[in-house]
């Protein structure tokens, strides 16, 4: 479960401060940041730009190059299905179509009642298990509609 | 003493409800009050089999496959605890034909040993490669790892031995060695299974390099989907400082050489090597054109050895057996073992390390079963996304770097994801593209443009219209891909592209279809 907290920029100056002096320390700040509010505060970038020295462009431009660093909190679960060859070859394009179906939400999109987030993967490295989701950080492989409604289920129980 | 019983920690394993049976095996010990304990063990690759529970007895380790929590009392109540007869017991692990049958150095402990526990390693031959190291000189060790024909098993196949030398003949004030563990190709868990099931495997390679060619740190770079890996290494690295095995003092000799983990962010292209050399440096993964080669200006613009965690892993076992006992096996100019993936539409699919020269048709039925569905195979996809889709007539093809490059395919990082009969090789060729355009790090116009030029021929082709004209577009479109792009990405997807249209050309004259809908674009969306 989604363990994120609301933007407070004293607590983004802190993680920042810790990992400041690493080498090639953006990377590092952006997971810790993502780690702690589920996303990339757009305020972030100026207090990064600051510590490292590097121009606000340089923060957004490696903000938006990579697909994990979100722009926008998550929901409260995050669904990530691979649709990769090998789970191609496995039919995940059906378990895509039902799972979007079921959340009433399509890959990259957050259901209107902020429960789930789906995302979509290019391999989860589970590919002699496909096809394969990973639901809030736990792997599941041979993943059917049933499974896969089961765990939807299951998260909306929990939260 | 008190009887062991495993429980892989594999990823995979925990996808299969691993971390589940474990505690109903606990729960078991502690209401018998018996004398034995959980271990949690890497995996042994035999996938369908997960989660494989197993019994440390006097005769072996007898192994149960796919045990669900449900079945466990029943399993206490036939002695799994002397490794008692059952339906889902599968005998003795080591005599499986599946294990029997391979040739294991660089998985030898892995799914056997306790990922975390040095003296496991150390007991299992670890640590010895190093040993022998330490006692050689620079130029020695990387002798070693040059005779032993050892190739990049990321990918390219470039010999691990002259990257070292460069490396060790360029003099600088620092030097680096960067593992590149971005395992991004779909077929693949070779690495991932390493890092998360022997982890201290790679990061005595890693020493090892560092030792040889005089760098003093390394960094492990490790995709942001294995979270587990990423778990499992950062804790591994802890456990060898605190045992002298890294810092300032390796093993007492006085030597230094320290290690950190960093991780991807969901980026293909950082697989890449110059484009993971950017990302380590925190910036966009855009690559870098070469030359100046990483050997030479890598990470911080310093000498940097770069290898893929299964040429690393393979380091202890050069070093520890000989050159020559690792040359010995393979054939042609690719020596020693490859670590095959079966992956997708397989039956049993799982990690099979074999000498080079086992073919395709060997790996995925003798080893593999043949098709998960039981429909017949219609197409294979070794090396990842920018494989080529080989059919089945192709399958007695020997794994081999110069056979696969003869036949305008790679054996890449050896995962093999196999289709059956209902797959569309016009619509893998369109997704090879719509990768292509998806992942592209856009420095360079041919992949950045091509590729969503290619995604529209295909398009087009499919729909019917102009299909010769479009064609012929194509081909010439994948031709400007292959001679103008700055890395294997935009070089290598005509791969797929071409071997679709090649070897399936009745997928691209069927009669018009309905419009293969594009891959959700997942835009981010903008800060207000």
């Amino acid at each position: 479960m989604s363990v994120a907290q609301a933007w407070d920029a004293d607590k983004a100056r802190t993680r920042i401060t810790e990992l400041e002096g690493l080498p090639g320390a953006l990377l590092p700040i952006l997971h810790s940041l993502q780690e702690e509010f589920g996303y990339i505060d757009e305020a972030a970038i100026a207090l990064i730009a600051d510590a490292l020295n590097i121009s606000k462009a340089e923060v957004h431009g490696t903000i938006s190059f990579y697909h994990d660093f979100r722009h926008s909190p998550p929901g409260r679960h995050t669904l990530k299905i691979c649709r990769a060859e090998s789970c191609q070859s496995m039919g995940c394009d059906k378990l895509i179509s039902h799972v979007e179906n079921r959340l009433g939400a399509k890959l990259g999109q957050t259901t209107e009642d902020g429960s789930f987030t789906a995302e979509q993967v290019f391999c989860l490295g589970l590919c002699a298990l496909s096809p394969a989701v990973m639901l809030d950080g736990k792997p599941y492989g041979r993943v059917t509609a049933d499974v896969a409604d089961s765990l939807i289920d299951g998260a909306r129980r929990r939260m | 003493m008190s009887t062991r019983i495993y429980v892989p920690c594999d990823a995979a394993a925990l996808a299969m409800g691993a971390d589940v049976v474990a505690r109903a095996i606990e729960t078991q010990i502690a209401a018998r009050r018996l004398d034995a304990e959980v271990v949690r063990n890497g995996s042994r690759g035999m996938f369908w089999l997960e989660p494989l529970v197993e019994v440390d007895t006097p005769k072996g380790r007898v192994g149960y496959g796919r045990v669900i929590p449900e079945a466990v009392e029943g399993m206490f109540d036939r002695n799994l605890i002397e490794g008692g007869a059952h339906p889902l017991c599968i005998g003795l692990t080591e005599e499986h034909p599946y294990l029997k049958k391979q040739e294991r150095l660089t998985f030898a402990r892995c799914g056997i040993t306790d990922p975390l526990s040095i003296d496991d390693y150390k007991a299992h031959n670890g640590y010895r490669g190093l040993q022998r190291a330490l006692n050689m000189s620079a130029s020695g060790i990387v002798d070693e790892v040059l005779n032993s024909g050892l190739r990049g098993r990321g990918g390219a196949g470039f010999p691990t031995g002259i990257k070292w030398r460069t490396v060790l003949n360029t003099a600088a004030d620092q030097k680096y060695i960067v593992c590149n563990a971005d395992e991004g190709d779909s077929g693949t868990y070779a690495d991932r299974m390493i890092m998360e099931g022997d982890p201290f495997v790679l990061i005595e390679g890693m020493t090892i390099a560092g030792i040889a060619v005089g760098a003093t740190m390394g960094y492990i770079y490790i995709r942001s989907e294995y979270p587990h890996a990423v778990r499992t290494m950062r804790r591994a690295i802890e456990i060898a400082r605190a045992n002298g095995y890294l810092g300032t003092n390796v093993c007492g000799t006085g030597k230094s050489f320290d290690l950190d983990v960093r991780m991807g962010a969901g980026a293909y292209i950082c697989g890449e090597e110059t484009s993971l050399l950017e990302s380590l440096e925190g910036k966009r993964g855009q690559i870098r054109p070469k030359p100046p080669l990483p050997a030479i200006q890598g990470l911080f613009g310093k000498p940097t050895v770069m290898n893929n965690v299964i040429s690393l892993a393979t380091v202890p076992i050069i070093l520890d057996k000989g050159a020559e006992f690792y040359r010995d096996f393979g054939m042609g100019r690719s020596r020693g073992t490859l670590t095959i993936q079966l992956a997708g539409n397989i039956k049993y699919g799982g990690l099979v390390e074999k000498a080079f020269g086992i073919t395709l048709r060997e790996a995925i039925y003798d080893f593999g079963g043949g098709t998960a569905t039981g429909r017949p195979l219609r197409a294979v996809q070794v090396g990842g996304p920018l494989g080529a889709y080989f059919p089945e007539s192709l399958l007695d093809t020997p794994l081999d770097y110069e056979k696969f490059a003869e036949l305008k395919g790679l054996v890449g990082h050896g995962g093999i994801v196999v289709f059956d009969d209902t797959v569309d090789l016009a619509k893998q060729a369109r997704f090879a593209m719509e990768f292509c355009a998806i992942e592209s790090c856009g420095k360079c116009t041919p992949c950045r443009v091509g590729s969503t030029r290619g995604v529209e021929v295909i398009d087009r082709i499919i729909a019917n219209e102009d299909r010769t004209k479009n064609l012929e577009l194509l081909d010439d479109l994948c031709e400007l891909l292959l001679d103008g792009s700055l890395c294997a990405l935009g070089g290598l997807t005509p791969y797929p592209v071409l071997s679709a249209v090649r070897y399936f050309p009745e997928d691209f004259s069927k009669p018009a279809s309905l419009p293969v809908a594009s891959l959700s674009a997942q835009e981010k969306q903008p800060w207000h």
